[in-house]
């Protein structure tokens, strides 16, 4: 096992790997340990009493844990005013997203909205164009719904091939957590809709006002007006204090700051589904429309910013989710997709939300190259990214749910590889 | 079974379908809780800004490609380009025609937009950045007929309004096509997928640690 503090005096890639070496886990896991606190003798923090209770009155993680972080890739967007930070998957286990942790994806920065100031308007083809406060939603019959919300352009950058080293970067754009609202369908019920109602548009009040269509029928089906994550009231950073849930389906319809609603009988064609978040398949001819986010699996420890440690019994730690539906199984490969055998789910499986999966067994320094592969309750199951290549090309940059490859090496590094 | 016995036993179907039915028909009326005030004309029409691709809810006004040309180099240049071939990482508006089929791509308003309302909708909801919205409805106007000839969809006379919205032909309005991904791609769905021996060797044909564009922790936010 290389040591991880071994950075210096070498070439820029070798530091780059050191670096997600020292990153590993935690920084609780980087650090040293001290002989004065190990047993027989006994720690100070056995004798003396700690710090009281009031002083933390939001509680934050451990000063241990401060590498758990959302992170960027700056040379991705021209301003971090409309990009995107991921969420650390290698960090973290079961299947919810600490609120603090859940990526973010901005178009004109995080709207800071004063709820005594927030409305949502609900007008077009209905009966009673109708104006709602916070409060007033709040009055209004609740839902507790966990799901899991994907960025669309997540894993977008490896269409062509392996290229960021880390799955906080490869497949950071998920994030899974439970909300609290009202269904969609209980507003417009509200405000009753015209027959001709067809489709609806959903306007966000932030400064880049993000505009979406959305067929009625999966607004009268599963989304939810959202206020809640976790319990708390959504972040900033996720559309505090309305967003919209369109569960299974691509995170950019997922409106957050939500300001309006407007049905009509016709999709709107607004530059966030024609220009952008439409898939550009070979033929020079796009996909519209592309939804529902495909089953697909990532496994996220061992990966390259969390090696593996030591040699005999290690545990694979993965997520899968898919956008119809519940996930059925998970089959996880050693060898680059040569022999699957199926892994075990762990805790919660709900549709449309991440499910956790187990893939134990020993490591005695063999090089493996590590793949996992998820299957839906509908049968779809994941391809590789040379399947789905052969139908979608390489410039889809959307709704990539290619299998992903580690390499793991003898020293225990991992790294993201393509295989052929 | 009595007959009496079986007209009692009747009745009470009867009785229990009609209770049934009743309660369903209770439960699929919706309840209107009474919750929500009426949205006002006035309301509305400061929110109401969207504009569809047949041109629905495109403002009164109109703007030439000369006025747009000075909005666009006293708002937009320093983004987009003085011809709209962008500066630095800021979307490209104009060029590419013909770049679609190719490994790399240029989508731009002329070479992949379909509708003129996805254009002007957006730059109605969202730009110049950092000052939204902030545009009359003739500079709107202006501003995106100058777009539209820096892309050659329009000549350097034309003024664009409600009444030549129609008049816009979109180079690439055909470039698209609905989501076909559950016949297109019905191979994927596979009931009993391969467990052994799926394939011959397996070989790494790519690294990203030779590609080497992975933040360092230097560039991590949110810490400090």
């Amino acid at each position: 096992m290389a040591d991880p503090n071994e950075t210096t005096g070498t070439t820029r890639r070798r530091f780059l790997v050191g670096a997600a070496g020292l990153a590993a886990g935690s920084v609780a896991d980087a650090r040293a340990e001290s002989a004065k606190n190990l047993p027989p003798n006994v720690p100070d923090w056995t004798r003396q009493p700690g710090e009281g209770v009031g002083l933390r009155p939001y509680g934050n993680p451990s000063k241990y844990e401060k590498d758990v972080v959302r992170r960027t890739v700056p040379w991705l967007t021209a301003t971090p005013e409309s990009s995107v930070s991921f969420t650390p998957l290698h960090q973290l286990d079961g299947i919810i997203t600490p609120n603090g942790l859940c990526f973010e994806r901005h178009h004109g920065g995080i709207a800071e909205i004063d709820p005594a100031d927030c409305r949502l308007m609900l007008h077009g083809l209905v009966d009673r164009p109708l104006v709602f406060t916070l409060n007033e939603l709040k009055r209004l019959p609740r839902v507790n719904k966990i799901y899991f919300l994907e960025c669309a352009a997540n894993s977008g950058m490896e269409w062509r091939g392996a290229q960021l080293n880390g799955c906080q970067y490869t497949h950071g754009m998920v994030h899974c957590v439970e909300y609290t609202g009202v269904l969609l369908k209980v507003l417009l019920e509200q405000a009753g809709l015209k027959p001709s109602a067809k489709w609806i548009m959903a306007e966000g009040a932030d400064a880049a006002a993000m505009n979406r269509s959305i067929p009625l029928s999966k607004a009268l089906d599963d989304c939810i007006v959202a206020y809640r994550m976790n319990g708390e009231m959504l972040r900033p950073e996720q559309g505090y204090p309305v967003r919209l849930v369109v569960p299974g389906w691509e995170g950019n319809v997922w409106v957050k700051w939500l300001r309006r609603l407007k049905i009509g009988d016709q999709p709107w064609f607004t530059r966030e589904e024609t220009s952008k978040y439409t898939d550009l398949l070979e033929s020079g001819k796009a996909r519209k429309f592309t939804f529902v986010m495909d089953a697909k699996s990532v496994i996220t420890s061992p990966s390259p910013q969390a090696p593996v440690k030591q040699k005999g019994f290690n545990v694979i730690s993965g997520l899968a989710w898919s956008g119809r539906g519940k996930i059925r199984r998970v089959d996880v490969s050693l060898d680059g997709g040569r022999n699957w055998r199926t892994a075990r789910i762990d805790g919660l499986v709900l549709e449309k939300a991440c499910v956790r999966f187990y893939y134990e067994f020993d490591w005695n320094g063999e090089e493996l190259l590590l793949q996992s592969r998820a299957m839906d309750e509908t049968g779809y199951v994941q391809p590789s990214k040379d399947a789905l290549r052969k139908i979608r090309g390489v410039n889809s940059i959307y709704h990539n749910n290619g299998i992903q490859t580690w390499a793991i090496k003898p020293d225990g590094e991992v790294e993201n590889v393509e295989v052929g | 079974m009595s007959k009496s016995a079986e007209i009692a036993l009747g009745a009470a179907l009867v009785a229990a379908f009609a209770t049934s039915t009743m309660a369903q028909s209770k439960k699929e009326s919706p309840r209107n809780y009474g919750i929500g005030h009426v949205a006002t004309a006035e309301q509305m029409a400061g929110w109401d800004i969207d504009v569809r691709s047949d041109g629905q809810g495109a403002p009164a006004g109109s703007g030439s490609v000369k006025a747009g040309e000075k909005v666009y180099m006293d708002k937009c240049a320093a983004c987009h380009g003085e011809f709209g071939e962008s500066a630095g990482r800021w979307p490209q508006l104009a060029q590419g025609r013909g770049t679609l089929k190719s490994h790399d791509p240029v989508k731009t308003v002329g070479s992949y937009f379909p509708y003129l309302s996805s254009v002007f909708d957006y730059i109605r909801r969202s730009m110049p950045f950092g000052d939204a919205q902030s545009l009359g409805n003739d500079e709107l106007y202006a501003v995106t007929a100058y777009v539209l000839y820096l892309n050659d969809v329009v000549d350097e006379k034309f003024v664009l309004s409600k009444e030549t919205w129609g008049k816009v032909a979109m180079p690439n309005a055909a470039g698209f096509f609905d989501d076909d991904r559950e016949t297109a791609e019905k191979a994927f769905w596979n009931s009993s997928p391969c467990m052994k021996d799926c394939r011959g060797p397996v070989r790494i044909t790519g690294r990203a640690g030779a590609v080497d564009v992975t933040p360092d922790e230097a560039t991590k936010r949110g810490v400090e």
